[in-house]
């Protein structure tokens, strides 16, 4: 049988990582910066915020300051999605290098440097676990209300997560108020839109660049941490991560760039991607690899009818993936 | 408020042209800060002298003759990807689904090998997975390009999401054929009978490839370079309004461009399926669709130059690998230095296209 009250928790955990990529996707591209390097970021933030409570853990052992345990990777996290978007905004912005390359750069490096410091951390610090097993760490993240248990399966349906995941909500909840009800937002939407106008009504361009693309990398970056802390439980596994960098891609493109309704696209993404573990295939295995393909074919769909329908609230920034150069007209 | 008239401390303008020795001169000297880097960087993580690094990169494609064969035969596969994805590239047209138009090609040759090999002799099998692969490749380009030039659909975003669909439809054909049953992989096609193996070329597994890509390559040198077609690209490349004015069909160039762009593609995972692995996984292809994207640009999309780029990025991969198995590191360090390499000669295209000029030094602007 199709079990909806275990399904949708299962959905929202797998979609928070795609929730935060996309909302961070959606604010870079919202200042005409197309970031490919988003997947090499998210394994980067993963990996930072990893090796942050790898020592901390290391170092204190069994007695964990749940507080400390936590922001110590959230603020590894944050400073390693940090320097991914600089070196990018850098590159593209300061040094007006080709985005689709810089992005496509970025996630080689980025998926190279998590496999690499996932797979090499306890060789290069001689300590002799087996594997990166950050359980205590990973607690800390998933603790959720005591309450949630008592109250069945609204507990189950709403409460069930650790924090991280209301925090997720909130910020794509927070973008997209940020994006549609202010002054900043109306100057990030106007820098992606036209350069140009922007600079001429004195918006500084370079600035808007670098603090969307930055403050979108550190989102996306959590997203990986949030992967790793609570979806696989502090559980570190060489390319486990897999290709969610490009769907949370994708899901920007099925949110029409609109990070509010990748709350629940988001979910939806999550949901189209265990699906196939829900649906009974019987012993065909191969139907499943189908349902994988889901959530890019609904995204092709979304992206081919927005073109169609021309509607210009629903069409990507106007300069995604233009280099700006005041003297260039 | 300070009111003197200050000059900020450097301004950037757009160079004219340089001469093409300073160009490569840039390049390579980037090209050459960016090893020393790398080097550096090696020799912290593994503690080792960073001569013996370097030595150890050479080692990586030149060690053995088997060594060398094996890097010449990823050159030409990640040449023909690049060279597929140029067209389209050189009409601003980003095509980075390379990856997922190869599988294409490749699942179709997979399926003629498969599904055919009982019924038709094997030349028969060969021709029809030349056809049929190239035609995959061909449409799996040719879905967004259609929609590219009816609709103005994104193409960047819509090649790909076609990526992952064809990652996943050749994972489902990895279950359907798998063999022997329940292993979830294919295996070796025809192991036995080698009917759709190309043919081998004396004792050199992998010389058919070279050639056929060495070909196409002055191909579409000559292509871009000579012909009616690659002119008509580099317009609508510069300018669609222009194309349009002097009475270019931009949709006809468009669709036909990448209509050839993906064909290559095809041919691409014809040669990995047919010639070179003989059989087929979902990451046959190894990313090359996306360092293509990269080998296409860094040699500004001359086909010429993209065999000394794509050797280039081959060279770097097997010498980090030969690092990671020498030093007992995860071979993913390849792709850290791979990216740290890409990084310095992205940046370096900076200092062709612009020059600085520094406050107090030459002429003072108005």
């Amino acid at each position: 049988m199709f079990d909806i009250i275990s399904f949708i928790p299962r959905a929202v955990v797998q979609g928070i990582p795609l929730l935060l990529g996309s909302t961070g996707e959606t604010l870079t591209e919202k200042s005409g910066n197309l970031n490919l390097g988003i997947p090499g970021i998210m394994y980067v933030g993963a990996i930072s915020g990893v090796i942050g409570s790898f020592f901390y853990e290391q170092a204190h052992g069994a007695d964990l300051n749940s507080l400390v345990a936590i922001l110590i990777p959230i603020s590894c996290c944050l400073l390693g999605s940090l320097l991914m978007g600089l070196l990018y905004c850098f590159l593209t912005v300061t040094l007006r290098a080709n985005q689709n390359v810089t992005g496509l750069a970025l996630t080689t490096f980025g998926v190279g440097f998590g496999n690499f410091f996932g797979g090499s951390l306890i060789k290069l610090s001689g300590s002799e676990l087996p594997s990166i097993i950050l359980t205590q760490t990973s607690n800390c993240f998933r603790r959720s209300l005591p309450i949630a248990e008592k109250l069945g399966w609204f507990g189950k349906l709403f409460l069930s997560y650790g924090f991280l995941t209301y925090v997720a909500v909130i910020i794509a909840l927070a973008a997209a108020y940020v994006l549609r009800h202010t002054r900043t937002g109306l100057h990030l939407r106007a820098v992606g839109e036209n350069p140009n106008t922007a600079d001429a009504a004195g918006i500084n361009v370079i600035r808007y660049k670098y603090a969307a693309t930055c403050i979108g990398s550190m989102i996306a970056g959590l997203g990986g941490l949030y992967y790793v802390m609570d979806y696989a439980s502090g559980v570190w596994a060489n390319n486990a991560f897999g290709d969610r960098g490009w769907l949370a891609i994708a899901l920007v493109i099925f949110t029409v760039w609109r990070p509010n309704v990748g709350v629940l696209a988001s979910f939806l993404f999550g949901g189209l991607y265990i699906v196939h573990m829900y649906i009974p295939s019987g012993m065909n295995l191969a139907v499943k690899e189908l349902y994988k393909m889901a959530p890019y074919v609904v995204t092709i769909i979304v992206l081919v009818l927005s073109s169609m329908r021309n509607k210009r609230e629903n069409q990507p920034p106007a300069s995604l993936g233009l280099a700006y150069f005041r003297e260039e007209r | 408020m300070n009111k003197a008239q200050r000059s900020p401390l450097f301004h950037i303008s757009k160079r004219g042209s340089l001469p093409w020795y300073a160009v490569w001169g840039i390049r390579g000297g980037s090209l050459l800060v960016a090893l020393v880097f790398c080097g550096v960087i090696t020799s912290l993580v593994t503690g080792e002298n960073p001569l013996q690094v370097y030595a150890a990169i050479f080692e990586g494609s030149f060690g053995t003759t088997r060594k060398f064969w094996v890097l010449l035969q990823n050159i030409s596969m990640l040449l023909c990807v690049s060279l597929a994805v140029t067209p389209a590239f050189r009409m601003r047209c980003w095509n980075l689904g390379g990856e997922g138009q190869a599988l294409a090609g490749a699942l179709a040759a997979a399926a003629c090998m498969i599904c055919l090999r009982n019924s038709l002799p094997n030349w028969a099998v060969i021709l029809l997975m030349i056809v049929t692969s190239i035609l995959a490749g061909a449409i799996w380009a040719g879905i967004p390009a259609f929609f590219k030039a009816k609709w103005n659909t994104n193409e960047t975003l819509f090649t790909l999401m076609m990526n992952y669909v064809a990652t996943q439809l050749v994972a489902y054909y990895c279950v359907v054929w798998e063999s022997p049953k329940g292993s979830g992989q294919i295996g070796i096609i025809n192991p036995n009978t080698h009917i759709g193996w190309f043919p081998q070329i004396g004792p050199y597994k992998y010389l058919l490839n070279i050639l056929i890509v060495a070909a196409v390559c002055i191909a579409m040198y000559v292509y871009l370079s000579y012909s009616k077609h690659g002119y008509e690209i580099a317009v609508v490349g510069e300018s669609e309004r222009t194309a349009r004015y002097v009475g270019i069909k931009v949709n006809r160039v468009i669709i036909r461009t990448m209509l050839l762009s993906g064909a290559l593609c095809g041919l691409a995972g014809l040669l990995l399926v047919g010639s070179t692995n003989h059989t087929l996984t979902p990451n046959i292809v190894e990313g090359r669709g996306f360092t293509a994207v990269m080998v296409s640009w860094l040699a500004k999309f001359n086909p010429i130059w993209m065999i000394l780029t794509s050797f280039l990025l081959v060279f770097l991969g097997r010498g980090a690998g030969e690092i990671a198995t020498n030093f007992s590191l995860n071979q993913s360090f390849g792709d850290i230095l791979t990216g740290i390499i890409l990084f310095f000669i992205i940046g370096s295209e900076f200092f062709i296209n612009y020059e600085i000029h520094f406050r107090g030094s030459g002429k003072k602007e108005g």
